[in-house]
């Protein structure tokens, strides 16, 4: 849909394909923070399609707030340091639809509300990016009154909620299609794609 | 809006699997047709224009089972989403915008400069953020494992290159001009030459990746990616200039391809400048 408070018609977008190998992969690109680094966790989980199947050729990014939910304007996102934490994270799944990231649980940007880690689906079949959000399991209170979460039912939720796991990890499926669909997200401003039927 | 279900399953009859390439041209031409038919009619019905890509387009086998079928979730965003991962010299050097020279020699092809701004959906520039490229080499052929069309690969060229955009949004490019490849969507299937354009805004909400064309190109008809944009008007914004101004003298020809952004949902009370 247009949208009205735009001057200038946004270029459109197209699928990353299978062939983004060597442009978009960086050495790293998965470790926001070293894995030894204390309060280091795995956000980690698989994508999969309307069937269930793996999808083996997607990129995943993430964007966060740090564990004191402050956000990063520091370069070197796609040189890293080793201590910079820029907040940014990029990764290709791999043969089994699965990827990782080494990340910190990250804070609250303002008091009240539910932390999450944003979350950018690319793949060959999607002509444009997905994107959704990662919240934290605990946080219940903040869970309870986050605007987003409030105005889902139940069991499209709990899609956007990770599972946290015994040694402190994240696990965050994503379903592209069917059963237990992710709830994918656009924002205002943004042009939304229409569905075959819209 | 919210998560409202719509009919889009996969139709029974049409094959899912990329590699099977079972439809004709001609079938698929048909399909991509019927779709264009019918956003034109809802169009004089009264129906919105769109400006985007179909998440779901059918004739692009790959989007079958891959395409959400349920709408997009409306949400405003929240502060993380108002922002961009930083960028800087520190992350890219600027030879890294010539495709031309990260070999020992020459590559093959036809040398050609693409230049362009990037702007948002309010016309403002897009300064000091990344773009990334990557390509297919003048026969056709991506240096990737998987990609295996029997083109020649070129010992001198990889097909990736990066560039901060400057002040006033803008970008260029030095590379080789990219050859059609076949792919397995259907029978006898060929991409249009493209460059896969990666960009990033001010917000993280304006993330975009997307694919530059040629003009002139006759695949565009044929080509369901391409064709997934259903509004010509929407498509022809892919599609680069040649301009005289840009080609250089026994060098290189030159292309012009403006780039606009979605809106930033940011306030900008704050200075532009020095932000980044």
């Amino acid at each position: 849909m247009p949208d009205a408070s735009l001057s200038l018609m946004p270029t459109p977008a197209q699928t990353i394909g299978p062939f983004y190998g060597y442009a978009l992969p960086f050495d790293s690109g998965h470790e926001l923070v070293h894995p030894a680094r204390p309060g280091a966790i795995r956000f980690h989980g698989t994508v999969r399609d309307g069937v269930g199947s793996p999808v083996p050729d997607a990129l995943i990014e993430i964007w966060q707030a740090d564990a004191e939910g402050r956000i990063a304007q520091s370069p070197g996102s796609l040189k890293r340091d080793g201590y910079t934490f820029t907040g940014w994270g990029r990764t290709p799944v791999d043969d089994a639809g699965h990827f990782t990231f080494t990340t910190v649980n990250p804070g609250t940007a303002a008091a009240g509300k539910a932390p999450f880690i944003m979350v950018c689906v690319f793949a060959r079949g999607l002509l444009d990016r997905l994107f959704t959000r990662a919240y934290l399991p605990e946080h219940s209170e903040a869970l309870a009154a986050d605007p987003l979460l409030a105005g889902l039912d139940a069991e499209h939720r709990e899609t956007l909620i990770a599972e946290r796991e015994p040694d402190g990890g994240l696990r965050f499926d994503i379903r592209l299609q069917g059963d237990g669909e992710t709830v994918f997200l656009t924002y205002p401003r943004t042009p939304a794609p229409a569905g075959p039927e819209a | 809006m919210s998560t409202t279900a719509q009919p889009a399953p996969p139709q029974e009859h049409v094959s899912t699997n990329p590699d099977a390439a079972a439809a004709s041209q001609e079938e698929t031409t048909a399909e991509i047709g019927a779709l264009h038919d019918a956003y034109r009619d809802g169009l004089a019905e009264g129906a919105p224009e769109e400006t985007t890509s179909r998440l779901s387009f059918p004739p692009y086998r790959s989007s079958l089972l891959r395409a959400p079928t349920k709408s997009l979730h409306h949400t405003d965003p929240e502060e993380i989403e108002l922002w961009s991962p930083a960028f800087g010299d520190r992350d890219v050097h600027p030879l890294e915008a010539d495709l031309t020279i990260q070999h020992n020699g020459e590559p093959v092809g036809e040398r050609i400069i693409v230049t362009g701004r990037v702007v948002d959906g309010d016309g403002r520039p897009v300064a000091g953020q990344l773009i990334e490229v990557w390509q297919a080499n003048a026969a056709g052929r991506y240096v990737h494992k998987r990609d295996q069309h029997p083109a020649p690969l070129d010992p001198n060229f990889t097909g990736v290159g990066r560039a901060i955009t400057g002040a006033d949004g803008e970008y260029t490019f030095t590379t080789i001009k990219p050859a059609p490849y076949p792919w397995k969507n259907h029978y006898n299937a060929w991409r249009p030459a493209h460059i896969h354009f990666s960009l990033f805004g001010t917000d993280f909400t304006q993330r975009i990746i997307t694919q530059m064309y040629f003009p002139g190109d006759p695949l565009f008809a044929l080509d369901p990616i391409y064709q997934s944009i259903v509004d010509q008007r929407a498509r022809d914004r892919l599609v680069a200039q040649y301009d005289h101004s840009v080609s250089e003298h026994e060098w290189a020809t030159g292309y012009r391809w403006d780039i606009v952004l979605s809106g930033s949902n940011r306030t900008w009370s704050e200075p532009e400048e020095g932000e980044h």
